[in-house]
């Protein structure tokens, strides 16, 4: 988004002398000016040339669209677009052309957009490559052969092309092994250095003395090939990253501010207890307060997974993270900030993500047991051939240097990044969006999976169970009254009316009282549609909204939450890989035995509170099962944070998905399953890695200690090995 | 062994062009969509006349 101001708007914001003190608010009033538009959509669904075709043209169609280019790699949309064009007036266009859409802030975005670091490294890599090639032809001609002078100028041409390349495209490795130096350890990166600057030193020194021997090929060739690997981790901690960003970027915190009846945007943070704050319908509610004015309905589903919207009027206590249905509802803040409740969820948080970040990956354990072990092999054989050869020095320090050189982790550089760059590739095409470098192998470890039932295993909207039992006339009816309603129930009964070809009855004087239900007339005659004791029924055990007739009787419409997509497989799936199912649910025993009856699940629980949910994931933690929650409301939020590995869908509160390692993108959830399965393969491929790289390092070293090796042995050995290891990556299903 | 004063700055000419015709590609950010740009090249959408 451009943040430019054009000097019109900056001269009326100037004239408010408010805005000026708040450089917060100057900024939101800009960021709602702009020249033009550049907005940023995420399409999980995108995945093919015809997708391509369809989004750019089905939006480039539309009025006000200036360009509009599909990014598939990131499965993102850029539009380029008049300034009066929303992403949010996108949306239903792109759902129309079948893709599934989330907004996304560019503004968070263009930090990894224009991924320096990633150019950076990239850009050493071509430089390593294209030196590496051109040493290669030198070096083949030495290793067939070549003699005297020709070596020598050979020799000569090596070094001043490596040089060069080495003190560039080496530079990652120096400086993480300076850093390292300077705080004490002893990383990966120290032998690294070590045998780069020791294979270019030796090379030139046998070079000057017309040496046989020049490492200059397998400086630059190892140069190259862990530069791949650090390329492919960046890569992965980039995308990660950047999902992170993506999705603090779905949600933009803003609130409507009362201030003396005038309406004002501002951000969340700046609220104080006591402030008037405007909920729309729609809305979700930003702060802990009280209601002061209007009445109400709130969908408290992503807070405590209850299902059905409870009433608000004045008085009533609202947190944090409420939706607001049918009426505008003026809130006073209670709590803003660090002390509400969100907030304090947070923190919780936090806590528990420290707690995993303190999780060790294979490739930390396979790092610490490297070095010091490389360092003390290479030691002992300079030790012991200056004492064999009673002195000789330069003799000690090519033996050395080699055993450097084969040790060397190319193919432990690529063992890891290699595995986990396919794996979160397949997982991404999958719609899942891996948030944490650590995540996969937690994935793997899992034994239980814990799932949360409202939007996670349903879909959080009900469905009209029971059309059926009414007469034709009541559905005609009740199709008129709830198409003129934005509550939950009422838009879903009226959209299975359209469904079944209802023709909605002819009804005056439609009007939707907030907080109770819509009424109208039929014939002069007053019926209504909502609450049960709104219209004068009993009211039922389910979810059920009601028909009030012209005649004073009564019809009741139950509801049941839609599964989602995927629901039944996934479960199944997961059962059949041989783990633990669990459903812990804030909603009522019935309606969650139903579902756990419906999709196979025998262990679960209802009623759970947020401390309740994470409680139990840290009691099945005690006994020693690694679990993995799936969940999506801010009930689930502690609970995720504490489990093993977390995955939530997109369509989550965006505290769950902060707290969480992986996110569904599509509203799918069958690919959870996919991703246990593949996590488990990406991880049996990385100790294969280890395996592959440790064998040819038992092949290599002796011979590199017993000072047979030479360049070509080197070049063929590292190169090989390298090879085998990315190929077993990509044999990743 | 004359010929090797041609060849070998000719190779060294040849990676020299290589290499800043990668330059080029990576200033023209022609590695941030691969997939897409893979695809693209299929489609029949701009065959007739280039996209405006």
């Amino acid at each position: 988004m451009s943040v430019a101001a054009d000097p019109e708007t900056h001269v009326s914001i100037s004239a408010c002398p408010a805005c000026v003190a708040a450089p917060s608010a100057e900024r939101i009033a800009q960021m709602a000016a702009p020249r033009e538009a550049r907005l940023m959509l995420s399409i999980p669904g995108a995945h093919c040339a015809a997708c391509i075709s369809t989004v750019e043209q089905g939006l480039e169609r539309l009025p006000g669209i200036r360009s509009a280019r599909v990014n598939l790699t990131l499965r993102r949309v850029l539009v380029e677009a008049e300034p009066e064009v929303t992403a949010a007036s996108l949306i239903p266009h792109l759902d129309r052309l079948g893709y599934e859409a989330h907004e996304l802030d560019p503004g968070v975005l263009s930090v990894t957009e224009t991924d320096r670091q990633g150019r950076e490294l990239l850009m050493r890599i071509g430089v390593a490559g294209f030196s590496m090639m051109n040493i290669m032809l030198l070096s083949v001609a030495v290793w067939s052969g070549a003699t005297d002078a020709t070596r020598d100028l050979f020799h000569w041409i090596s070094g001043m092309i490596a040089l060069p390349t080495v003190a560039f495209a080496g530079q990652p490795f120096f400086k993480s092994a300076w850093r390292g130096l300077k705080a004490g350890r002893l990383g990966m990166d120290f032998p690294i250095s070590l045998a780069l600057v020791l294979a270019s030193g030796i090379s030139i020194y046998e070079t000057w003395h017309s040496g046989r021997h020049a490492y200059f090929d397998s400086a630059v060739m190892l140069t190259f090939f862990l530069l791949v690997g650090r390329y492919l981790d960046h890569r992965t901690r980039a995308v990660a990253r950047s999902a992170a960003q993506e999705l603090a970027a779905l949600e933009v915190p803003r609130a409507i501010r009362l201030l003396d009846g005038a309406e004002e945007t501002v951000m969340v943070a700046d609220l104080r207890p006591g402030d008037l704050v405007l909920v729309r319908p729609g809305g979700r509610v930003p702060v802990d307060g009280v209601v002061t004015e209007g009445t109400s309905e709130l969908d408290r589903s992503l807070l405590t997974g209850e299902v059905l919207p409870v009433f608000a009027g004045p008085d009533r206590v609202v947190s944090a993270g409420e939706v607001n249905l049918t009426g505008p509802l003026v809130v006073r803040v209670t709590a803003a900030g660090r002390d509400s409740s969100l907030s304090r969820m947070a923190e919780l948080v936090a806590v528990a993500e420290s707690a995993r970040n303190r999780y060790t990956s294979i490739a930390d354990r396979a790092a610490r047991a490297y070095s010091p072990l490389v360092h003390l092999l290479s030691f002992s054989a300079f030790g012991y051939w200056m004492w064999a050869t009673g002195g000789d020095v330069r003799y000690a320090i090519n033996i050395s240097a080699a055993t450097l050189i084969i040790t060397c982790p190319c193919a432990l550089g690529l063992a890891v990044p290699a595995v986990v760059t396919a794996a979160s590739g397949r997982l991404f095409r999958k719609g899942l969006l891996i948030k944490s470098g650590s995540a996969l192998e937690r994935l793997a470890e899992v034994d239980t999976v814990v799932f949360d039932k409202t939007g996670t295993l349903t879909m959080g909207a009900p469905e009209p169970t029971n059309l059926g039992d009414h007469p034709r006339a009541v559905l005609d009816l009740a199709a008129a009254l709830a198409g003129a309603s934005g509550h939950p129930l009422a838009q879903s009964l009226a959209q299975a009316c359209r469904a079944a070809g209802v023709v909605p009855a002819p009804l005056t004087d439609l009007a939707e009282v907030p907080g109770y239900g819509v009424e109208g007339r039929l014939h002069g005659r007053r019926v209504r549609l909502g609450r049960a004791e709104w219209v004068g029924a009993a009211p039922l055990e389910v979810t059920a909204t009601y028909l009030g007739m012209a005649d004073g009787t009564t019809r009741a419409f139950t509801f049941a939450d839609a599964l989602r997509p995927g629901a039944a497989e996934v479960v199944a799936a997961v059962k059949a890989q041989g783990l633990a199912v669990k459903l812990i649910s804030g909603d009522a025993p019935g309606a969650v035995a139903d579902l756990a009856a419906r999709l196979g699940i025998a262990d679960w629980t209802a009623g759970a509170l947020p401390e309740g949910k994470a409680a139990e994931v840290a009691r099945l933690t005690a006994a020693g099962r690694r679990v993995l929650m799936v969940g999506d409301g801010l009930n689930d939020t502690a609970a995720l944070a504490a489990a093993h590995a977390s995955v939530s869908p997109a369509s989550a509160l965006d505290a769950a998905r902060v707290a969480s390692d992986i996110v569904l993108l599509g509203r799918d959830i069958a690919p959870v399953a996919d991703a246990l399965r593949i996590a488990r393969q990406s991880t049996r491929r990385i100790r294969e890695n280890f395996g592959i790289s440790a064998a040819y390092n038992l092949v290599a070293v002796p011979i590199a200690l017993v000072g047979l090796a030479t360049p070509l042995w080197a070049a063929l050995a590292m190169s090989l090995s390298s090879i085998t290891v990315a190929l077993n990556a990509l044999r990743l299903k | 062994m004359e010929v090797l004063t041609i060849l070998i700055p000719v190779s060294l000419f040849l990676g020299a062009l290589g290499l800043a015709f990668f330059f080029w590609t990576m200033k023209n950010r022609q590695y941030e969509d691969p997939e897409g740009d893979a695809r693209r090249i299929l489609r029949s959408d701009w065959d007739d006349h280039p996209k405006p």
